[in-house]
């Protein structure tokens, strides 16, 4: 009777049995980058705006300062979007004719808002507030990275839930005096962490990570 | 080579307690022979047909119950408040449960060299790895969001950076069926190997071959097979056996370790694995006795081993009843007015039919089984064993849902009962659980062969070797 089986077989065999435990590993690994990826957070990826608005510019090379365009940043949860009004503060006088700011006039003529593409969006279960981070000494480029250097905005952290614990578990990596919230390029003395810790204590900060803190 | 029947010898004591354990004039060829042709050439009959249709036709039944679950919620299900927990865990407890026999069998009675556990042990462990799979659905199906449960129950390295939590007892849930699901799983499939390449070797059908013999891994049953073979199986009964006692152990805490009356009780661990074993080997029993009269195995499936497996039924019955009576006791000793409570509500309150319809088919019912007679009389047996799975479904009933429905405060009591969707999920399982064993039955033989071929009598070792 002919063998069922070619004696490659066993190599096979042999072969699927390690090769199993590699895809396997494989696979997981590919998940996890998968998910951390800019691809499915969309951190660093420029995004297209109705008006290519440049921060690099208005902060970095002019040197506005955060809290004037956006204004409720230290007495609320949100930020704040500004109205078209403070983009024609200037821009009635300066580059007042430029085809690129075409929108911004139309806007300002009609009171109509700029539609702008939101980069930070936060899912709606979770329950963020920018006063309290800057109260406590968070700032602005801890979460948003250097502002000061984007051309075009884009969102620098990843935004997921193990990127908020890794500061709410130990706040005292990222915390900074109040004084110097809204600097950007700021370094960090050399003992960040026993400063950190003074400031901690300091500031009262609480290490706030139980699940209704986000999730109200 | 048939035996030599002229020549009268007196036979050992061990091939004594071999003979009754194999039906008489059997030889190693008829006892392959009878098992692979189950498999191999016997007719598909229109009644196995019609059973099995009948199973799948339940198994669909589940399959739409799932799906419609997942369509509309899991408020399909019966569960509100106060009583939150429902047919989900009633029926989780119940299959685990039943499992637990075939895990004994196929470990404890092998380490403890229990030859009677031969012919039992494959389709036994198969009840169990089916038992489980029906489990499983139930806690995945009751996160409403099954295809998220991976990420709610299995610890890995995810990007909300959270891990479950270890102190709760349905973590240890998760670890302690997964382990029991896998660990059971390779044992049955080496236990399988041997006999695998007998049919592959037998078999005519080319497909049939291929499949054997892929399944088979290359078995030739050389020497170096066999030590690799017993090794293996050796490892495996030795990390089963703690599984047994374990994983029951680890389900009783899912109600000990809360603090509510009539859960919150030291007796629950043992009590559960002492019920666990109980409802399972009345489960093997009712599997037992139709297969061996459809199969015509009364020769492998003797009495003795029906006895045997009564005798077990009646001490684990027992103390299933001790802990009834301790539960009892606890709370009138307790002096704790809750408690006390508790158990005047399960005796008398809305629930009290069903506590008393347990205590009659957990303790009353198998008393029958002190008497030598009545544990041979095999269509009682039958009875007796679908009456005992009947009542260790009442009481996992009983204990979830009446200590739940009276909360603390009578402001927050209320009723339940299963809704539609809970009855036929559960029916649904009993189906998908008789639709694989149907598939067992037709395609693997269900008697491990080369396990059989070593109790006959002509296999004692009479000398001890040089």
């Amino acid at each position: 009777m002919a063998q069922i089986f070619h004696h490659s077989t066993n190599t096979f065999s042999k072969l699927s049995i390690f090769g199993a435990v590699f895809i396997l590993a494989l696979l997981l690994w590919l998940f996890g980058a998968f998910s951390r990826s800019s691809y499915a957070t969309q951190a660093g990826v420029d995004r297209e705006q109705p008006v290519p608005f440049s921060h690099a510019h208005h902060v970095g090379g002019i040197g506005i300062d955060c809290r004037y365009c956006h204004t409720s940043v230290e007495t609320s949860a949100v930020a704040g979007i500004p109205p078209t009004k403070t983009c024609m503060n200037c821009h009635s006088q300066v580059w007042n004719s430029s085809p690129t700011l075409e929108p911004v006039r139309e806007s300002f003529r009609s009171d109509r808002s700029i539609e702008w593409t939101r980069v930070h969006d936060l899912p709606d279960f979770a329950y963020f507030n920018h006063s309290i981070h800057l109260k406590k000494g968070m700032a602005c480029e801890v979460c948003h990275g250097r502002v000061d250097k984007m051309p075009l905005m884009h969102q620098q952290a990843s935004l997921q839930m193990e990127w908020c614990l890794d500061c709410h578990r130990n706040p005292e990596k990222y915390v900074r005096r109040r004084e110097d919230v809204f600097k950007m390029g700021y370094e960090p003395p050399a003992d960040q962490l026993a400063f950190g810790l003074h400031l901690v204590k300091e500031y009262k900060i609480q290490s706030r990570t139980s699940c209704s803190t986000c999730h109200r | 080579m048939e035996p030599d029947q002229t020549q009268i010898e007196p036979l050992t004591l061990g091939e004594q307690r071999r003979a009754e354990l194999v039906g008489p004039g059997h030889s190693f060829a008829t006892v392959t022979d009878k098992i692979s042709s189950i498999v191999l050439t016997r007719k598909t009959t229109l009644g196995f047909l019609g059973a099995f249709t009948v199973a799948f036709g339940l198994a669909m039944m589940l399959f739409y119950t799932l799906a419609y679950v997942v369509v509309v919620g899991v408020g399909a299900f019966g569960v509100n408040v106060p009583v939150g927990w429902g047919f989900d865990i009633i029926n989780f407890v119940w299959w685990i449960g039943i499992g637990h026999a075939g895990t004994l069998i196929s470990a404890i009675l092998l380490l403890l060299r229990q030859q009677w556990r031969t012919s039992i042990n494959r389709f036994a462990e198969a009840m169990t790895l089916f038992a489980v799979a029906c489990a499983a659905l139930y806690p995945i199906m009751h996160t409403g969001r099954p295809w998220l449960a991976i990420y709610w129950l299995f610890p890995y390295p995810n990007t909300m950076g959270l891990w479950p939590q270890f102190r709760s007892p349905l973590i240890w849930d998760v670890f302690a069926v997964s382990t029991y699901a896998t660990v059971s799983a390779l044992f049955w499939f080496v236990g399988l190997i041997p006999d695998l390449a007998t049919l592959r070797d037998r078999a005519t059908a080319r497909f049939a071959r291929f499949a054997y013999g892929m399944l088979a891994m290359g078995w030739r049953g050389s020497a170096m097979h066999w030590h690799r073979y017993e090794t293996a199986s050796l490892l495996l009964a030795g990390l089963a056996t703690p599984l047994v006692v374990s994983v029951h152990t680890i389900v009783s805490f899912d109600f000990a370790v809360s603090v509510l009356p009539g859960w919150h009780a030291t007796i629950f661990p043992p009590y559960f694995v002492a019920g666990a074993i109980y409802s399972g080997f009345a489960m093997v029993m009712t599997l037992a006795i139709p297969l061996r009269v459809v199969y015509g195995l009364e020769d492998f499936i003797t009495l003795r081993h029906l006895q045997n497996m009564a005798k077990i039924i009646l001490a684990t019955g027992l103390i299933v009843a001790y802990g009834y009576m301790m539960e009892a006791f606890t709370a009138w000793y307790s002096g704790n007015e809750y408690e006390r409570f508790m158990i005047l509500n399960r005796l008398k309150g809305p629930y009290a039919v069903m506590y008393w319809a347990l205590i009659a088919c957990n303790v009353i019912a198998p008393q029958i089984l002190w008497f030598g007679k009545l544990r041979r009389n095999v269509a009682l047996l039958f009875a007796m064993s679908l009456v005992v799975n009947v009542g260790m479904w009442l009481e996992r009933y009983v204990i979830i849902v009446t200590s739940l429905h009276r909360d603390f405060l009578p402001s927050s009591w209320g009723l339940y009962s299963g809704s539609k969707w809970d009855w036929s999920m559960y029916i649904g399982t009993i189906g998908l659980f008789l639709t694989l064993l149907f598939l067992f039955i037709r395609f693997l033989p269900m008697i491990s062969i080369f396990e059989m071929r070593t109790i006959l009598p002509q296999a004692e070792v009479k000398e001890e070797g040089q």
